[in-house]
């Protein structure tokens, strides 16, 4: 029989309905691949076997009915950013010890609702704040990718690193994941899988562990571009209980898949040609160009000026929000109590042991610029420079730019305690300078692999588009995929 | 501009986030290197310019002015460290 962890999610589909094996039988052959190489990985930081198990025998049921739903039997991974009810959900944080919510966040209800089934909860970094995946409480997480005779440990990027690194090395057949600054796309980047971070207000906020309310959005990671569009239009939907959650219905997503790109004008950024790229990326980049012309698109050379701004807006809004979303662990309604003298001292223990560097070094940045006498001079300025960056993009679009073509990250996949960008937050930081802007600016973004690097580890093509128009975007990633081909790490483990 | 020991020490206390000396000092460098990164931002003019407040043009909805959820005592305690017949309990507030 077939490795079943190898199918992606549209041959699920279609071999679960030849009735070529059960969903128990997938499932368990995901559970014995956690349970043989989870520990190598340190992506899953909660298996939820029984339930999995529970999950996958009502889909047989439902199979064998012929009542299938949309993802029926399809083992899901889920960021510990999301929660689920009774289940480990901690934003991979020490200060939510113990947590499990009472309730559903709606994208993980949704996918529910259509059929998948849950296997359990992926690490991160902690409250989704980092680009390594080392910022996690349970430790960081380990890619499936090592460059070619290295055996050095590499990050799976970050914040949705265990989602990525889940993903890549047939630990789930497609997981949930959140995007900030680049947390979809950066560790989608780094292992070859496609990452999907849509329009801001496509998916529900609600139930998701907030970190910067007007930048979060969550999406998907999946093996290819068909299975992110699948898992799209589960995710996405109008949520009454998340405001931001817009009025629109959810495309069929998949059919844009094939659909021709011929006569769409692709635009090409010259502000996203930095110093110091690396020459493997600027090849890759190049590539991109071609494979869109020769399938009939017309590329445009754009400007957007603002482009190198957007990092340093979002390191004043980013933790601005944080500092506030976060002031409600305090140790009184849930997760880690550090006892104090009086309450102040409490609060102040619970904090100071409850969140790591990264959040602290957050919350301080975020505390600070939003003090008396400081909130116009950062925060008030920075607001002003994202409507820019979104002007921007705006004109970009206004001008007949379908979709723009950068490249996903600045580098390949790092080592794991990698000195150089482990001692200077900035450095850190910098990994989102092609996947930030678009944050920035609300609009849908997509990382699809796009080849190796000199030492074999994958890079990233990144595709930007209008706001709710994700279609555009799967068509256009389908395009390079096809031309790219798809990627596999090679097994060591 | 630039944060010194004291500042941090000020906004940690702020922020309700317990700092000993010797983490104060670590964290102005670190905290002067992001502000020294967006420091940049000064470059832009920005006159005339309206701060984002949201960042897709949607109106803002409204809800049905109706208890729809509610009754949920127990739920809300579920994970609380430290309760008393439905209440969080903490230290002492008023001598």
């Amino acid at each position: 029989m077939t490795d079943l962890t190898k199918l992606t999610i549209s041959e699920i589909r279609a071999r679960l309905a030849a009735k070529e094996f059960t969903a128990v039988e997938l499932t368990e052959a995901y559970l014995s691949a956690i349970r043989s190489s989870n520990e190598r990985f340190n992506a899953y930081i909660a298996v939820t076997a029984d339930k999995a198990r529970e999950m996958a025998e009502a889909s047989d049921e439902r199979l064998a009915k012929g009542e299938a739903r949309p993802l029926e039997g399809v083992p899901i991974g889920v960021k510990d950013l999301f929660a689920t009810e009774g289940v480990h959900t901690q934003a991979a944080s020490h200060i939510l010890d113990g947590f499990k919510p009472t309730y559903e966040s709606t994208v993980t209800a949704n996918l529910w609702a259509d059929g998948a089934v849950m296997l359990g909860k992926l690490n991160m970094d902690e409250f989704a704040m980092g680009s390594s995946n080392e910022t996690s409480y349970y430790g960081p997480v380990v890619n499936p990718w090592r460059a070619e005779g290295d055996n050095k440990d590499l990050v799976a990027g970050g914040s949705s690193g265990g989602s990525a690194a889940a993903v890549a090395a047939w630990l789930c057949a497609g997981a949930t994941a959140t995007d900030t600054g680049g947390s979809i796309r950066q560790p989608a980047a780094f292992t070859a899988t496609v990452g999907m971070k849509p329009t801001y207000g496509r998916c529900s906020r609600w139930g998701t562990i907030a970190f910067a309310s007007s930048l979060d959005q969550a999406g998907p990671i999946a093996r290819d571009v068909r299975d992110a569009a699948i898992l799209l239009k589960s995710m996405a939907s109008v949520d009454p209980k998340d405001t931001t959650s817009v009025d629109l219905p959810v495309p069929d997503y998949e059919t844009a898949i094939g659909q021709s790109v011929k006569g769409l004008r692709i635009g090409v950024p010259k502000e996203y040609r930095i110093d110091g790229m690396p020459e493997d990326v600027e090849t890759l980049w190049r590539k991109g160009i071609e494979w869109m012309r020769d399938a009939g698109a017309e590329i445009v050379d754009i400007s957007l000026p603002h482009t190198k701004y957007a990092l340093p807006a979002y390191y004043i809004v980013a933790p601005a929000e944080a500092s506030s979303n976060l002031a409600r662990y305090d140790g009184v309604r849930y997760g880690l109590r550090v006892p104090g003298r009086d309450i102040t001292e409490m609060y102040e223990k619970t904090r100071a042991e409850g969140f790591g560097n990264e959040v602290k070094r957050r919350v301080l940045i975020g505390t600070y610029v939003l003090s008396a006498g400081y909130y116009d001079a950062y925060y008030l300025r920075a607001q002003k420079v994202r409507t820019l960056i979104k002007r921007d993009f705006e004109e970009a679009f206004e001008a007949g730019i379908d979709a723009i073509l950068t490249p996903a990250t600045p580098s390949a996949a790092f080592g794991i305690g990698d000195q150089d960008i482990g001692t200077d937050p900035v450095k850190m930081y910098l990994n989102d300078i092609f996947t930030v802007t678009v944050n920035m600016a609300g609009l849908p973004a997509i990382a699809v692999p796009g080849g190796l690097d000199g030492r074999g580890l994958p890079l990233g093509l990144q595709i930007i588009g209008r706001p709710f128009d994700e279609e555009m975007l799967f068509r256009t990633a389908h395009v390079i995929e096809q031309a790219a081909g798809r990627f596999e790490p090679k097994r060591w483990w | 501009m630039s944060v010194d020991t004291e500042t941090v020490k000020r906004v940690a206390r702020l922020a309700r986030i317990a700092i000993d000396d010797a983490e104060a000092g670590r964290t102005t460098g670190e905290l002067n290197t992001i502000l020294g990164f967006v420091e940049q931002l000064y470059e832009v003019d920005v006159t005339g310019v309206e701060p984002m407040t949201s960042v897709i043009p949607i109106a803002l909805k409204m809800r049905q002015d109706a208890v729809t959820d509610g009754g949920k005592a127990e739920d809300i305690m579920a994970n609380a460290p430290q309760t008393g017949e439905n209440f969080f309990l903490v230290p002492k507030v008023v001598e």
